[in-house]
């Protein structure tokens, strides 16, 4: 029952706090939509914070989404178990690296003066859910090998079907509790994109300046909106 | 031809007193929130000087604006080609200054004044800082921190511009009969290539079609934080509170209906004029590829005539309105930068292309103490037209910092500044003499009328005359939010509403 609460319902309910929320915090308070960067007041610390999370976790997210949507691929690389060990220790050492930069990021709120005056409780709540995000994870692919094999029997066709509107948690109910918090607390994640400095990768932008030209500019006299002065090579 | 306007301000560097009293009145219209208290989009620096942000003309150190690499133009900041590079240091940038390379904001702890309870010594202000709300130790850093210590070894011997001078040259700064110092006021340059627009990843940061200026899009700033480390000369402000960059807007709810921007009305040196120039923006990427040697030059010759027929022709053809051709062809800035030649961009080899000019300064010829005077230091020379190479301030100085190390450029401004105040001691003394009065101005190239103009304009010059500024008739401009003034209304020149401006609430 509380399973499919937990994992059938509240999917939905935080999914569209996010959806409703960011388009709601998007359209009425568009100034507030910033990665609040804090490296202008601190600097030093933030280096060996901000590079090793931001690496270590997108490529963990996207290696989780590839999963999650072709299920497929892993299995077909998993085949060859040197492949396997080769993927597996690879996750593990950047959610390592991602821990490292994120304990620093917390030891850098804890203790810098200045950042911590420009810390909100959002930001801290936001802190203690990557904090158990990354920890479970850790824990998962410690205590119950080789996820990147059973995640696509298991997550992948839960996720199947809570896209399609048929929600089955039959899939989660007898994985262990560190894999199901570990499940839960990403959707909590999700949920409080909205209401925190996470906006800042919703509406990426950018990608945009890999192929513009260098030069922006608008016109308020004339109908198309920035025609650009230089072309550089 | 692609002809196009440009708002310029200009800056007469022989008559700033450094008041700061445009730094103020900048600060009380635009900076005077939270996160925005360190910002001075107007400042004003003494030259020699390390300036603020603490040395921002080292560009090895803050890597902003352009370089030419195999013949195309590259952001410095990306050290290489490709932008993805910089799409890498997203996460943290190396070349970003911070808060200490500007300062601390501060306010004094003033109520401790009246609620100390009785003691034996007199209650004091402690400084308390505005980020953290803490007792400061000591402040260690302000706006305007070397002010008028032009020959202090500890703060004026930072200054980049002092490269390249010799020894004897470099005395300006510690032999009290060499020393000289002046005032550097400086806004945003609303370059024609500017490197902040370039580096945003966001594209938040735009030019302005009708009249050149820079803004950055407060919606759709994200904090990323290029445009800080990309502009040379470090005028996109970060808010670290509000998590958006911010800048010099040249009061463009000013200028658009034909005030003059807050620091150049309050300026009580008379020293700033703005006007309007036209340019051809096809020529921009040339200009900014140019040799050092001949960027001013490629800079004059991107203006353009605005009384050349064809100019006004292309212009109207362009949209440019016949109020703002008019402006163009009473622009100070024109005459000043292009026809009378004696004015010059700050830091042209930065290659952004920046729109506003500096007069360069006079300074007393050097002293020495020749034999038989008894120890007094006479001028080295009496010949005050033909020796501008021995003022006190080097050449090679005003070289380094107005004409990307060009000393022509500067050598001929001052000869200019020196054969009129020449012909006009004739007029009104009359103990130069016509004949040398009139081998002076051929000598620059000047005519008597010009002389006139360039007196009237620098030394008697109204409000009307130093203030060019055609309205920008936003009424019918209807593309760009905010589309009326209802909605413009309380955005104080945002465009987003202040309430938002004042706290972070996520």
């Amino acid at each position: 029952m509380v399973d499919t609460f937990l994992f059938g319902g509240m999917p939905y309910i935080l999914i569209m706090i996010a959806i409703v929320g960011s388009i709601w915090r998007f359209t009425s308070n568009k100034y507030t939509w910033s990665s609040q960067s804090s490296q202008f007041v601190e600097n030093k610390t933030l280096f060996f914070g901000s590079f090793p999370w931001h690496y270590g976790i997108i490529t963990i997210i996207v290696g989780h989404i590839v999963g999650l949507i072709i299920p497929q691929s892993f299995l077909w690389w998993n085949s060859v178990p040197v492949r396997l060990y080769i993927l597996e220790l690879s996750g593990l050492a950047l959610a390592f690296l991602a821990l490292f930069g994120l304990l620093a990021l917390i030891y850098r709120r804890l203790t810098n003066t200045r950042v911590k005056a420009l810390t909100s409780s959002w930001d801290v709540l936001l802190l203690i859910v990557l904090l158990i995000q990354v920890v479970t994870g850790i824990g998962n692919a410690i205590m119950y090998r080789w996820g990147s094999n059973w995640f696509a029997a298991e997550a992948s066709p839960w996720f199947y079907s809570i896209i399609t509107l048929n929600p089955d948690v039959s899939y989660i109910a007898n994985l262990p509790l560190i894999t199901k918090v570990h499940i839960f607390n990403a959707m909590i994640f999700i949920g409080l994109i909205p209401f925190t400095r996470l906006v800042h990768f919703v509406v990426i932008n950018p990608y945009k300046y890999l192929f513009r030209p260098y030069q922006v500019v608008r016109w308020y006299s004339r109908s198309e909106k920035t025609p650009n002065i230089v072309q550089y090579k | 031809m692609d002809i196009r306007a440009q708002l310029s301000m200009s800056f007469h560097m022989d008559k700033c007193i450094g008041c700061h009293t445009c730094s103020v009145s900048c600060k009380n219209v635009w900076t005077t929130r939270r996160g925005a208290e360190y910002m001075w989009w107007n400042n004003v620096e003494t030259k020699p000087g390390a300036g603020y942000p603490v040395t921002w003309e080292d560009q090895d150190r803050y890597r902003g604006g352009w370089e030419v690499s195999g013949g195309s133009l590259r952001l410095k900041l990306l050290k290489g080609p490709g932008k993805i590079r910089s799409l890498a240091n997203i996460f943290f940038q190396p070349n970003l200054p911070t808060i200490d390379d500007y300062y601390e904001p501060f306010t004094f702890d003033y109520q401790h004044l009246f609620n100390a309870p009785a003691g034996d010594d007199q209650p004091t202000a402690r400084a308390r800082s505005l980020i953290t709300g803490d007792f400061m130790e000591k402040i260690v850093l302000g706006p305007n921190w070397d002010d008028d210590m032009g020959g202090s070894p500890l703060y004026a011997s930072n200054d980049p511009n002092l490269k390249g001078l010799s020894d004897s040259q470099k005395e300006m700064l510690t032999k009290f009969h060499k020393l000289f110092f002046f005032y550097l006021p400086r806004i945003c340059n609303h370059c024609l290539n500017p490197a902040c627009v370039a580096s945003c990843p966001s594209g938040a940061i735009y030019k302005r079609g009708e009249d050149g200026i820079v803004l950055i899009d407060q919606d759709t700033c994200r904090a990323w934080r290029f445009c800080v480390s990309a502009c040379p000369f470090k005028k996109p402000y970060y808010n670290w509170a509000n998590g958006k960059s911010e800048k010099c807007i040249f009061c463009y709810p000013r200028t658009e209906t034909g005030q003059a921007n807050a620091c150049a009305h309050a300026c009580t040196g008379r020293i700033r004029f703005v006007g309007v120039l036209l340019y051809d923006a096809d020529k921009i990427e040339d200009v900014a590829k140019s040799s050092d040697e001949r960027l001013v030059e490629a800079m004059r010759d991107i203006c353009l005539d605005p009384n050349d027929p064809k100019v006004i022709e292309g212009a109207i053809k362009a949209g440019i309105t016949q109020d703002w051709i008019t402006a163009a062809q009473n622009s100070p800035a024109y005459n000043l930068f292009v026809k009378w030649r004696i004015a010059t961009p700050n830091h042209p080899e930065f290659r952004t292309v920046p729109m506003n000019f500096y007069i360069p300064p006079l300074s007393p010829i050097l002293h020495d103490s020749k034999a038989g005077s008894g120890g007094v230091f006479d001028p080295i020379s009496d010949e005050f037209f033909n020796d501008v190479d021995k003022m006190r301030v080097p050449l090679r100085y005003l070289a380094n910092m107005l004409s990307a190390g060009n000393e022509q450029v500067i050598a001929e401004s001052l000869k200019k500044q020196m054969a009129v105040r020449m012909y006009v001691r004739q007029q009104r003394v009359g103990d130069v003499g016509e004949s040398k009065v009139k081998s002076v101005l051929s000598d620059v190239g000047l005519t008597a009328q010009d002389c006139e103009d360039i007196y009237r304009l620098t030394a008697l010059g109204t409000f009307q005359e130093r203030f060019v500024i055609p309205e920008t008739h936003r009424e019918t401009m209807t593309t760009v939010e905010p589309r009326t003034m209802y909605e413009k209304r309380g955005t104080i020149g945002f465009g987003t509403k202040k309430q938002h401006l004042v706290s972070r609430t996520w």
